[in-house]
């Protein structure tokens, strides 16, 4: 026991004083991700409302050719700028300038004065998102305009001008901030158990196939000490940075997402330390697993670098299965529960939302995560007596 | 004292040591004399039970290898191969951290590592990090590592390679003084000087089997040679001398 514990101080002191460590499992991970999603849950919530409102531009050549189309087109938020060039010239106008130009041919007065189809030119890179944009508000006001001058045609000739809608359909938004972000805020369990695996990735890397390489293996396997105490210690040492990294991430997540608004993302609780420490305690169980599995792998890899290619490959099989719980809407079911890190997830969204889940799935999440883990790292203390281990 | 009988190790098809039968005495330098491949790394990996043998024993004071190996390891400082350290530690931090697996209480470990450091010539870079160690700083500091618990035994697996002329004197000083008080030092090398410059007896491998043991005197008398490099050659039944440095 004492051994595990010399084992452990060492590896972790080591790992603090590695600076590319340290800066990949509490830098990159913990501070980086949720500052990430907190400005994607920040442009999810509020974009929703502001297509509509916010104001266009859009350059037109020859605006005096069309003055009440203008006029109607400023009344629905266009801001127009008269710009100068030829129709010849107008592609390559657009093209230097990434932005659509509507060009007014000369003859669209008299068109539309005789009643014929008057046509507009409306140049635009359509694979730039923010020009489609323009394109497609530019085209439903000129739509707008085109069905009015038609029912005023009509009405000029005693017609009833309701003959051209004979179906209305009427599109109601009912989306919220909350559903909005609902993508965004499945991300947020995903990131915080996957920057906790990656916390312990680097220690765990390090003390099995790092210590291999620099062929300290050997005179370490010269102590009069068990060989499965030495990888219990390393183990410990792989769960102690994750525990860190979890705990910062939780915390940084706190900080952010309350500076976004909570309400906002349809979390009904405070996440104040109290809900920190929750999902802390909820992913706890998942800790061994993780540092087993990646000691596991890196103890099977021949080098350093192919260890820095496997594991974190290998982290991705039970982290994979929160992206798709949150792109099919999964709702949280024993079977479901009985998966670690899914059961971590719905525990973690369980609380944000605070919707507790019963106490049998916390349980049956914790039992489920704690068990594979546990032999695991069982596993992981047999290979080290394998002598296949020195390579 | 270190002994084996009758050491077998396979891996795979090849049988890397076929049955060797060796005495390494209290007080003496033994040396494993042999080309490259011949079975010495591991004899003394067996020895120092890092390999499991497939077959015979071995003892190190009479605490098996086999049946005890946590015993033996007690009573062994090991120098393997290539020694490698941790590069975020300090050459005392990396003595410090095997004195506290061996079990030493933390103020003789520190006593301990400090003469060391005096012995073997290190203040001048012993709180530093092992990062950007020499050749022969990083020997010194493993050195001091396989002796901080002072083992009566000590094995060391071609301690002079790549080492400077500087680094192999101190070397061999400090083993010089560690037979001096008594301790049994076995040590292995495919360089003819080496042995004849440090060891008291000499043990010939090759192809994983014994040839010949003895004070180097004895094998150059047994063999007929004027040197010892000559016996060896003979012995071992070698074409030139070339391929033993």
């Amino acid at each position: 026991m004492n051994a595990i514990w010399r084992v452990f101080r060492k590896e972790f002191r080591e790992n603090l004083r590695d600076r590319r460590s340290l800066i990949a499992s509490l830098v990159i991970g913990p501070l980086l991700m949720p500052g990430l999603l907190a400005a994607a849950l920040s442009i999810a919530i509020h974009h929703g409302g502001r297509e509509s409102r916010h104001p266009v531009r859009l350059a037109v050549a020859h605006s005096r050719r069309a003055p009440n189309l203008l006029a109607f087109l400023r009344q629905f938020e266009v801001r127009l700028e008269p710009v100068k060039t030829s129709r010849a010239a107008a592609r390559h106008w657009v093209r230097s300038r990434h932005e659509p130009l509507l060009y007014v041919p000369r003859d669209f007065g008299a068109r539309l004065a005789a009643g014929r189809p008057a046509s507009l030119r409306l140049y635009a890179d359509e694979s730039d998102r923010a020009s489609q944009e323009v394109v497609g508000r530019v085209g439903r006001v000129i739509g707008l305009y085109g069905g009015a001058v038609a029912r005023l045609r009509l009405m000029a000739r005693g017609l009833d001008p309701l003959l051209l809608t004979p179906i209305v359909v009427h599109p109601i938004d009912i989306s919220t901030p909350q559903s909005r972000s609902v993508l965004a805020l499945g991300m947020l369990s995903y990131v915080i158990l996957l920057t906790m695996l990656m916390g312990g990735l680097y220690v765990a890397i390090d003390a099995t196939a790092g210590e291999r390489e620099r062929g300290s293996l050997e005179p370490l396997l010269t102590v009069p000490v068990e060989r499965e105490q030495l990888v219990y210690g390393k183990m410990l040492a792989a769960s102690a940075m994750m525990l860190l990294s979890l705990t910062l991430t939780v915390t940084a997540f706190a900080l952010t997402l309350t500076h976004v608004g909570l309400d906002r993302l349809g979390m009904s609780v405070k996440f104040d330390a109290g809900v920190v420490a929750t999902i802390v305690l909820y992913s706890l169980p998942l800790i061994p697993l993780g540092a087993a599995l990646m000691t596991l792998v890196a103890s099977f890899t021949r080098s350093y670098r192919e260890a820095q290619t496997y594991v974190p490959l290998v982290l991705l099989i039970p982290t994979l299965p929160l992206m798709f719980a949150s792109i099919l809407g999964l709702r949280p079911s024993p079977a479901l529960m009985a998966v670690p890190f899914l059961g971590q997830h719905f525990l973690i969204m369980s609380v944000l939302r605070g919707q507790p889940l019963p106490a049998v799935y916390a349980a049956l999440s914790v039992g489920v995560s704690l068990l594979p883990g546990v032999a695991l790292v069982w596993l992981a203390g047999r290979l080290y007596r394998r002598e296949g281990l020195l390579g | 004292m270190i002994e084996a009988r009758a050491l077998v190790k396979r891996f795979g098809s090849v049988t890397a040591v076929d049955g060797v039968t060796l005495c390494a005495p209290d007080a003496r330098i033994t040396g494993l004399l042999g080309p490259n491949g011949a079975g010495k790394s591991t004899t003394l990996r067996m020895l120092y039970t890092v390999l499991a043998p497939d077959g015979g024993e071995a003892w190190i004071d009479g605490a098996s290898v086999v049946r005890e190996p946590i015993e033996a390891r007690r009573r062994m400082g090991v120098l393997p191969h290539g020694a490698g350290l941790y590069p975020n530690l300090t050459a005392r931090e990396n003595i410090l951290y095997f004195a506290s697996l061996h079990g030493l209480p933390r103020g003789e470990a520190r006593a301990r590592a400090r003469q060391l450091i005096g012995q073997l010539e290190m203040e001048e870079f012993a709180d530093r990090a092992a990062k950007g160690f020499s050749q022969g700083q990083r020997l010194k500091t493993a050195l001091a590592r396989a002796l901080i618990h002072r083992p009566r035994n000590v094995l060391l697996d071609e301690p002079t390679n790549g080492l400077d002329v500087m680094a192999v004197r101190t070397l061999r000083r400090l083993l010089r003084q560690l037979r001096e008080q008594g301790h049994c030092i076995l040590l292995s090398s495919h360089v003819m000087q080496e042995v004849t410059a440090l060891c008291d007896a000499v043990i010939v491998i090759a192809h994983g089997r014994v040839i010949a043991m003895g004070a180097p005197d004895e094998l150059r008398a047994r063999a007929g040679a004027e040197s010892l490099e000559e016996a060896f050659v003979r012995l071992i039944g070698l074409e030139g001398p070339e391929s033993l440095s």
